[in-house]
Order: structure tokens, then sequence, then C-alpha cells
């Protein structure tokens, strides 16, 4: 019977075990390895270098503007959409016309906001890159033809041929394509508070701004916060990545003069069209050290004492 | 207010008790400041609607028109209906292949995903032997990491394996990376299970093989649904490791070729045909998600919620 159990633990770990093991764990490691050697990518050979790659890194600039819009992304991004997320979703839920009897109220067709905001989570993201890279196309875009629609014909920002507009575009297409997901979630959580704490708090005269940051925020606070971790892992990983690459001008993406630049996408460049794999994972570490430093800091500031309701 | 009479979710918002009219006065300031709130966040919440939608609806229009109309007037109606901007994406843009290599990939992997992740989720669950923690936080762990750091070698060890730009590679990356959240997920899910139907069956004479399948398999069926379609979802729209590991164009799954077609178009010009591409994507998921849309939303915000 022991003997069965053992041999049955072996028998299903065996397969995910190997599958994730030589994709995904073995690739990790091998990667910090590589960022301490020489590694063309394109030849077998190569031999240690020690903090060569590290040293350089720390003078290059288009690491360093990379390394700034990353580390702006993952402060801005889940700042503006979980604020507008909230903002949605506490709308949704009680901002509705006060009906007798009851002490809060949805607004009427919530439910239809609700599916019409989740759309862009279905999509993928290169799909929406696409068609907001057409949208902000400045000659026959969506954006400059409506502009032109309601008399502005003076006002035709060049967005993502604007070094200084480029990056705040692909921040717009990253918050409109995950807001609707954190409405439904947040959403959900709202629903599952009693309805007895608002009653009690109309009860004592507070009005709705107050129930949102006395009662609201701080039960959801647990979503708020994981919401928040995995935004930041978003605008640190593959969705900036995809935006970036897909939409913004030159060569695989990066924006002019570099302003749109992101360190995942730095790193598939140095890797793929530069032919500097061991250069490449050097970035990918500091990549991997500021999620790491994000999580934790997530972590470190979301942590409250736990409510039960 | 926790009284017993008080049902927990209230259905009865129309007919209150009396008792409980009294008890919310409405008084006249707040009535107002409810009327403004109302008006304001109806004009928020429409806005938003109109914005998510917009950009949806004026693809649809524009995979509709001719080039011309799409440069001279991108907010004009189509003067017709040119379908023929559709089957032209079809045929020679070569949109029907990319379908089929997505399928192809997403339901091998899907399959595959689930099986191995729900095995290895249950022995993680339900079984208590020694390196049981170190395995479940391997795989707990990559669900922060960031997946470009791989990406380099990867390419190289699939290419050393004979992997890179084949179908069956990308299959099992896909599998590989979809593989934390699964487990992160039904680990959690067995542990909700009783206990007591998989010991019936056991003292039954069922082998362990046979009551994973049998018994906890069927008993776990919600959980693997909403998993099923967070991975469906994730695996179908996937870009970042399809671009780097398989760029044999005849391969190419949707979302890389729309993008391979959006670059073409610099010199083609087909601006037509690849809105009609797009569309061609999008409208399938979509109208899922409209048919299927409470599975849908359980089965993405199921893990943050946990």
């Amino acid at each position: 019977m022991q003997h069965g159990k053992y041999r049955f633990i072996v028998g299903f770990l065996a397969a995910p075990l190997t599958i994730y093991g030589l994709f995904v764990i073995w690739p990790f490691i091998q990667s910090i390895y590589y960022s301490f050697t020489d590694w063309s990518g394109l030849s077998p050979e190569f031999k240690m270098v020690g903090f060569k790659n590290f040293t350089r890194m720390l003078e290059d600039d288009v690491f360093w503007k990379s390394f700034q819009h990353s580390v702006m992304l993952v402060v801005l991004l889940p700042l503006v959409t979980l604020t507008l997320a909230l903002f949605f979703a506490f709308m949704l839920n009680v901002g509705g016309r006060r009906r007798k009897g009851a002490a809060i109220a949805g607004v009427r067709g919530s439910s239809f906001y609700k599916v019409v905001y989740f759309f862009p989570q279905v999509l993928s993201i290169a799909i929406v890159a696409l068609l907001f890279q057409f949208a902000y196309n400045p000659n026959s875009g969506a954006l400059n033809s409506g502009l032109k629609l309601i008399g502005l014909d003076n006002v035709q920002p060049n967005w993502l041929g604007d070094p200084d507009l480029a990056l705040w575009c692909v921040f717009a297409v990253l918050v409109w394509s995950t807001v609707g997901f954190f409405v439904v979630l947040f959403s959900a959580g709202m629903a599952s508070i009693p309805r007895d704490y608002y009653e009690a708090a109309l009860l004592d005269g507070a009005n709705r701004i107050t129930t949102f940051f006395r009662i609201t925020l701080p039960l959801l606070w647990d979503t708020v916060q994981s919401g928040w971790a995995y935004m930041g892992i978003l605008a640190l990983g593959a969705e900036s990545f995809a935006v970036v690459q897909i939409m913004t001008v030159g060569p695989n993406g990066g924006g002019p003069d570099y302003s749109t630049t992101v360190l995942p996408l730095y790193v598939y460049q140095k890797a793929f069209r530069d032919g500097q794999a061991a250069y490449a994972t050097t970035i990918g570490v500091a990549l991997l050290v500021v999620t790491l430093l994000f999580v934790a800091i997530v972590m470190k500031l979301g942590r409250r004492e736990r409510l039960e309701y | 207010m926790k009284t017993t009479d008080t049902p927990p979710v209230d259905p009865a918002e129309d007919v209150p008790p009396v008792a409980k009219t009294s008890e919310v006065p409405a008084p006249p300031a707040k009535a107002t400041e409810g009327t403004f709130l109302n008006v304001f966040s109806h004009g928020m919440l429409i806005l938003w609607a109109f914005m998510v939608v917009l950009p949806l609806l004026w693809a649809v229009m524009t995979s509709f028109k001719t080039d011309r109309d799409i440069f001279s007037s991108p907010w004009a109606l189509p003067d017709s209906l040119h379908f023929e901007n559709w089957s032209r994406a079809w045929t020679e843009a070569n949109m029907s292949d990319y379908f089929l290599n997505t399928v192809i990939v997403v339901g091998c992997s899907l399959v595959g995903t689930m099986l191995l992740g729900s095995m290895a989720a249950y022995v993680l669950a339900r079984f208590d032997f020694p390196g049981n923690r170190f395995i479940y936080f391997l795989f707990i762990g990559g669900m922060s990491f960031p997946i470009i750091l791989a990406l380099v070698p990867l390419f190289y060890v699939m290419q050393n394996l004979s992997l890179l730009n084949t179908l069956p590679g990308l299959i099992l990356v896909y599998i590989g990376y979809s593989l934390p959240f699964t487990v992160f997920f039904m680990t959690a899910f067995f542990r909700t299970l009783p206990t007591t139907v998989a010991e019936a069956a056991f003292v039954d004479g069922a082998s362990h093989t046979r009551t994973f399948f049998q018994v906890m398999l069927p008993m776990a069926k919600p959980g693997l649904i909403s998993i099923s379609i967070f991975n469906f979802l994730g695996q179908w729209n996937q870009y970042m490791l399809p671009t780097v590991l398989n760029t044999e164009p005849d391969r190419k799954v949707l979302t890389q070729g729309l993008v391979q077609l959006a670059v073409s178009q610099g010199y083609k010009g087909d601006w037509s045909g690849l809105f009609a591409g797009l569309v061609m994507a999008m409208l399938p998921v979509l109208a899922a998600y409209i048919v299927f849309q409470r599975q849908v939303v359980q089965g993405l915000t199921a893990g943050a919620l946990k």
C-alpha cells in the first residue's frame, strides 16, 4: 500500500515536472549563468567574464531609458488602472438612485456595463495593439480624423511618432485593455460586502465618499492588493512587450529615439536582433530584480490587518 | 442590524418591510446628493462604455470599406459592404492557415495543461511526501518571474531538441508556462473537496489512479471549467512565446500572423484586408464570451479572488 502510494506520486508528477523543469526552470537557471559569460548565442563557444556585462549595463544609455520606462509603467499603470476600476465599480454598485428601503443601490443596467467593460480582456493584446496603432496613425487614423471632424484641424499630434507622446499612447492602450477586468473583479468583491454595513453607515450620516473610504476600500483591500501585484507584473512583462513591439515605430519597436523602449523589449532586441545573448540575459536579470522588488514592496505596503466579515 | 429575519442577500428591494423603511430615513439634502451622483455616475459609466466599444465598432466598419475610403474618410460608413476584403484575408493573406495552426496548438496544449496540471495538483494537495512543499513552491514561483528572461536560453534549448519552429515544440512550451497558475489554482481546489469520497472509493478497491480519474476529476469539474477558460484565453491570445520560438511563416499562429500582415502592408497596401483579418480574429472570441459570459468572468477572476 505504501509502496503503491509512492509509485502513484512519482507516476503523476513525472510528466508535469519534466516539462516544467525543462522548458521553464532550466532556462531560468541557465540565463542567470549566461549573464556572467560573453556568449553571443550564435556560436556554442563562450567564456566566463565575471561582472563585465553588469558594468557595461550600468553605462548603457538605452538600458537606462528602458529601465526608466519600465519603472514608470510599474508605478503609474497599477495606480491609474486600479483607481479608475475602483471608481467605476463603486459607481456600478453604490452609485445608483436611492430606492425606498434599500440603503445602497447599483445603477440601472449595471450588468450591461460589466459585460461591455470586459470586452478588451478577452482580446489578444496583439490585436488591441494593432487596432490602436492604426487609430493613432497621424494622417488617416481614427483619432486625428476624429479631431478634424469636431473642428480641431490644427490639433493633429503625431502620436506614436512624437518622442514626448509615444510612451503615453502606449500607456493609454494598456489602461484601456485592463480597466474592465478590475471593474468586474472589484464589483464581485463589493457585492459580497454585507449591506448592513452600508445601512449602519448611512444611519450615522455618512455620505458616499466617506462610505467608500471607510467601508468599501478597507473590506476590499485584499483584492486590491493582489490586483496591484498582478497589474505590476503585467506592466513589466509580456503585455508591455507586445504593445511596445507592435505599436511603436523603429526596427522591432522601441519608438522614436528609444522613447518607448521597455526592459522586456530590450532583452528581446539584444538577444534576437543583435546576437548578444549573454548581455540580453544580464538585462533580464535586472528585470527580475525589479519585478521581485516590486512584489516585495506591494506585499509590505499592502499588509494590513485582515478584516473578517 | 443583524437580525435573523433579514435575508442575507436582500431580494426585498421592491417590497421592503415596513419597519425597515422607517429605519433608513432619506433627508432632503441626501436626496439631492443622490440625484447628482446618479447623473454623474451614469455619465462616467456611459463614457467609458463608449470608449470601449467605439474602437471595436470602428474596426468592424473599416473592414467593410475599400482602401481608398479608409484613408480619405476614416469615420464615414462604408459605401457598400465589401465582403471581398474578408475572403481576400481568409485565402490570400493566409488567415485560414493561421486559424488552423492556432486551433491545433491551443487544442493540444489546453488538454495537456489540464491533464498534467490537475495530476500534479492532486498529488500535491492530497499526499504527504518529502519534497511536497518544495515542488509546490517551485511551481507557483513561476508565476511572478519575467518570462522573457527564460526565453533567451529556451530558444537554444528548443533548437538543440529540434523543437524550434515546430508546433509540437510550441505546444510543450505553452503547457510548461501554463502549469504554474493551473497547479496553484487546482491544488487549492482539490483541498476544498471532501476526503471521504476518495477514501470510500479506495476502500472499495479502486487504485489511486482510478480514484483520481473516476471520482476526483468529476468532482473537480467546476474548478476545471474555470481554469480551462482561463488557460484557453491565455493560450489563444499568446503573443510573446510564438514571436520568439515559432518564426516559420507557415506555422505562425493568429496573433503573429496578424502582426506579420500589418508589417507587410507597408508595401502591399491591403489595409482593408488587414482589418478584415483583425475582426475575423476578434469576433469568435467576443461571441464566445457573450454566450458563456458568466463562466468566462468566473474563470478569469477566479485566481485573483482566491
